[in-house]
């Protein structure tokens, strides 16, 4: 990827994330919020992840950010726009952003493994192919692209997943049930008192 | 050329402004999606690693993994936090923290 392309996401990706903080309004953020995460989804397609440039745009970018929407959407909150901002909070926090900054050039200055460029762990497909004949994996649709000196990004993301990852996957499909479950129980309204008491209030009022 | 030191460094920055949102916002709902941006941040870094330790001529796909999980984590993370906000919103009528000081007094 020529490194115009490398700046010009990274500089979507970030502006809009400093946008999310600075904005007042909690629509505008989760607005820049999703344009920073189509920035970031651009990086995961530049370092050859498509399959999880593709899953953030549809999970992060789509589903999430419209839940969040829906919610502001529905919370309906203006009230906290005309607040004053929190000085010690703005102070502290950009001091926090600098010094995490300084730490983090000081320590990829000190990286030796970080200064390789993408040039120099280069894919090849015909490599890959070599290697999985040698370990016995045979995939025919997975072979097939490799010959052709293609990079079968998520059908490589699938194999992993249903062979070495399997089990994870089955814990993650538990965790979404319990996530979808508790969500229920939570944003249910506890009106197991109120209800019976609201029909029948007007009963017992006396004459 | 674009080198891994590029991405960890924007990775970070990205962390780094997540950071200063959770701790500046007074807003829950903010403070949630900046960190929906810290947790994205750790996805690039890994996806990076992947991509930087290629192993046979393809990308390490054990760190892809970890981002799969880690994105499928952060989806079922933000329904159930969604949904306390509302529970908390119906009870007290804001989302604002600085108003949310029941434990302090």
């Amino acid at each position: 990827m020529p490194s115009v392309l490398f700046y010009l996401f990274s500089a979507i990706m970030l502006g809009f994330g400093i946008l999310v903080v600075a904005l007042r309004n909690p629509v505008s953020s989760a607005l820049s919020l999703a344009a920073s995460f189509l920035g970031l989804a651009a990086l995961f397609v530049s370092l050859g992840a498509f399959f999880i440039g593709v899953i953030q745009v549809l999970v992060y970018a789509g589903a999430v950010m419209v839940l969040f929407l829906f919610i502001i959407m529905l919370l309906d909150i203006q009230a906290e726009q005309r607040r004053k901002l929190n000085l010690p909070a703005v102070i502290g926090g950009s001091l926090l952003v600098l010094v995490f900054a300084l730490q983090l050039a000081t320590v990829l200055g000190d990286f030796p493994a970080g200064h390789r460029i993408l040039n120099a762990a280069p894919l090849s497909p015909t490599a890959a192919l070599e290697a999985r004949r040698a370990a016995g994996t045979v995939h025919a649709s997975i072979d097939q692209d490799l010959a052709a000196g293609k990079l079968p990004d998520v059908k490589l993301i699938g194999e992993t997943l249903f062979s070495q990852y399997n089990f994870h996957l089955q814990i993650i499909g538990v965790l979404l049930l319990v996530a979808t479950v508790g969500v229920i129980v939570i944003s249910r309204r506890e009106d197991k008192t109120a209800a019976p008491a609201e029909p029948s209030s007007p009963a017992p009022t006396p004459p | 050329m674009i080198s891994l030191n590029d991405y960890l460094l924007v990775s970070g920055l990205l962390f780094a402004i997540g950071l200063a949102g959770v701790v500046l916002r007074r807003n829950l709902i903010v403070i949630f999606m900046c960190l929906e941006m810290m947790l994205s941040a750790a996805n690039l870094s890994l996806v990076a690693f992947s991509r930087f330790n290629t192993t046979n001529g393809l990308p390490d796909y054990r760190g892809q993994m970890m981002v799969f999980l880690i994105i499928t984590v952060a989806a079922a993370e933000v329904a159930v936090g969604l949904a306390i906000i509302i529970a908390l919103f119906r009870a007290r009528r804001t989302v604002h923290v600085d108003d949310l000081d029941a434990m302090k007094h």
